[in-house]
């Protein structure tokens, strides 16, 4: 039984920039159901998170979705008017951004930001507002909240400030919650708060998350599902274990490869050569294929599909396809060492 | 005769804090700090925002004027007067690779300025031959001399800012989050360029960062600081395997793993509340105040930096 909340297909958002047409997103299509956990994780560049933003019509201009659907619950969100986005915003799907520092206004105290949300969005009044306002802030852990509803964000720890950040976005308890980032401006023990929080309140209000980071320690605490994405494709999608322990595109291998792990002394890291793509001048093959040291002769003039490797798992890579790969073997122009 | 390359002895570095119109209170952020750093070692430092391991880094350097404590390098003291030609042995590379760089300097002047300053070659074809070979050593070419920082990417910069403190050929590098501005394929890059650095020069690290897995990485020994004091020194792998001191017991569990088996079998020691502020320090130790064993004993005094044995170093009343 699936109940699929989310259901993005061939999203396609563009940055019309004066040096030329920059290709953020490029065909991104995926599932979200309900009460799951999706990570997206990517370097920087690599359209994570004008995904997220898109999926909520926040772009800046000169961003544009320029092709795909989104359906939220069957509806097509790209369609959605004016109004109709407003209510969605927050009240269905919202968003916690990376900086808690900038995204909360300086001049509102915190209750009076955290009430115009749920002022907004439900027919409570003023004093019923301050109310659910504290009860949000005692839920994500606040303590003394009569007296934080007064506090500006200046008077607020960075530890503290996200959370608030979360007691906004959950106000109105939203079905799915969009992290991006969310305690990358953190501290270690500050970040396991925030974590452990965000578990806990995943559990307990059954919505579905995507987290959007790009520290694979985050994604492998969290996360049901993940999505690999560089250059603005998705290069790899499986549950959590299939990607770190099954990981079938060299992308997703280069970049497990490159991280130092606990308790694994000092073996030599094996960094992913060269730098991330220039989105401005995009290859016409796969966008890995300069970097990648076992890309053959198709990896250059073709991009690959998305190619299933089991019910849950899929990669878009060339190696993964067994026709391609023994060609590219027996014409000798394979470069790196077999599968193990 | 000890490896010692570089000791520092009660390092203290004090910030007057106005916190009144005529009142100024001192912020402590390195506090009665001690620790050496070996010929050719790797001694990483970490901590959390706010607890002073960049100000001690900096301290070392004489960036900032110590307030109290003496560095010895090489067994003779370091202080303000002679600080400058100990500064061709001791050099730093920065955070930012945005910022460090000067954006209106071609790239071999910004590599070739420490020569000059020290003057350390004897005709322009020597200074450029030199800066071609730093230009290589940290992987890039002779071809981008002429350019200017903002044509290269992240990574590229910083290897820029490897090169110029690699100039005058130190023997100690302080490395303050060398990589943390950099995504994460490109991370791996800059750490093996440092580790093959090492090797190759026998160049000594301060390694000063956040992410402890980059850290147990490439140290040898780690130290761990909270609200500027030092609360455990030990083996880099008998830290992160068995830290004692409950603040790194802490820290080492909620670093996040980047294995899902892993993450889902143990267990986050959150610790409750913030860092308090270094204006407005708890009495005794200073982390007292978030531990779950504090004694009335940790309100009444400072835990001095103890041997548990083995170069373990433990500053805690009851671990």
């Amino acid at each position: 039984m699936k109940d699929t909340l989310l259901n993005v297909k061939d999203l396609q958002t563009a940055f019309f920039t004066d040096s030329g047409v920059v290709r953020a997103v490029n065909g991104v299509s995926f599932n979200l159901e309900k009460g799951k956990v999706l990570g997206i994780v990517g370097e920087s560049g690599s359209g994570k998170s004008v995904t997220a933003y898109s999926i909520l019509r926040i772009l800046v201009d000169p961003g544009k979705v320029v092709g795909g659907e989104v359906f939220f619950k069957g509806e097509d969100v790209l369609k959605y008017s004016k109004r109709e986005i407003r209510s969605l915003r927050g009240e269905k799907i919202s968003i916690i951004f990376q900086d808690p520092m900038t995204s909360l206004n300086p001049v509102y105290t915190v209750g009076n930001q955290l009430m115009e949300t749920i002022m907004l969005h439900t027919d409570r009044n003023r004093s019923e507002a301050r109310q659910r306002a504290i009860e949000m802030l005692t839920l994500v852990g606040v303590n003394d909240p009569e007296k934080r509803v007064k506090q500006y964000p200046h008077e607020l720890s960075g530890g503290m400030r996200q959370r608030v950040m979360i007691a906004m976005a959950l106000a109105c308890e939203p079905d799915i919650l969009i992290a991006d980032e969310p305690t990358t401006a953190l501290d270690v023990t500050i970040q396991a708060q925030i974590l452990e929080l965000m578990q806990e309140l995943q559990k307990k209000l059954g919505m579905a998350i995507i987290i959007i980071t790009h520290d694979l320690g985050v994604i492998a605490d969290m996360c049901d599902e993940i999505i690999v994405m560089y250059a603005g494709r998705i290069c790899e999608r499986g549950t959590s274990d299939e990607i770190f322990y099954n990981p079938k595109h060299e992308y997703t291998k280069g970049l497990l490869r490159s991280i130092p792990k606990l308790g694994m002394g000092h073996i030599r890291l094996k960094p992913i050569g060269g730098s991330p793509v220039d989105l401005l001048n995009m290859p016409k093959g796969c966008a890995f294929a300069s970097r990648c040291d076992r890309a053959m002769k198709i990896c250059l003039t073709n991009q690959p599909d998305e190619i299933a490797i089991g019910p849950e798992h899929m990669a878009a890579c060339w190696m993964n396809v067994k026709a391609v790969y023994d060609e590219a073997a027996d014409s000798g122009n394979k470069q790196g060492g077999d599968d193990k | 005769m000890s490896g010692k390359l570089l000791e520092v002895k009660n390092l203290k570095q004090y910030f007057p804090i106005k916190t009144g119109l005529f009142e100024t209170t001192p912020l402590k952020a390195v506090d009665d700090v001690s620790f050496s750093i070996e010929k050719g070692e790797t001694l990483g430092l970490v901590g959390e925002s706010g607890c002073g391991k960049t100000t001690v880094g900096r301290s070392l350097l004489h960036l900032y004027r110590p307030t109290g404590g003496e560095i010895y390098y090489d067994g003779k003291p370091v202080n303000a007067k002679n600080i400058e030609s100990y500064r061709k042995d001791m050099q730093m590379v920065f955070q930012d690779p945005y910022s460090s760089l000067n954006p209106r300097m071609t790239v071999g002047d910004i590599i070739g300025e420490p020569l000059d300053i020290h003057r350390l070659y004897s005709n322009k074809q020597e200074r450029k031959e030199k800066i071609e070979y730093l230009l290589d050593l940290v992987g890039l070419s002779s071809e981008h001399a002429t350019r200017y920082a903002h044509e290269f990417s992240g990574g590229q910069r910083q290897r820029i800012g490897i090169a110029r403190a690699l100039a005058v050929d130190p023997k100690f590098i302080v490395c303050d989050e060398p990589v943390s501005a950099l995504d994460v394929s490109i991370q791996a890059q800059i750490i093996n360029t440092f580790e093959d650095l090492q090797i190759k020069l026998g160049i000594a690290y301060l390694f000063i960062a956040h992410d402890l897995l980059i850290v147990q990485h490439m140290s040898r020994r780690i130290a761990v600081m909270y609200l500027g004091k030092l609360v455990e020194l030990a083996n880099a792998d008998e830290l992160c395997e068995h830290p004692v001191h409950p603040y790194s017991v802490s820290l080492m569990s909620a670093v996040p793993v980047p294995d899902p088996k892993m993450a889902r079998s143990r267990r986050r020691i959150v610790l409750e509340g913030d860092v308090p502020s270094p204006l407005r320090m708890p009495s005794g130790c200073a982390f007292r105040t978030r531990c779950r064993y504090a004694t009335e004993k940790c309100a009444e005094a400072t835990p001095p930096l103890t041997d548990r044995g083995g170069e373990h170093f433990v500053a805690c009343w009851n671990a």
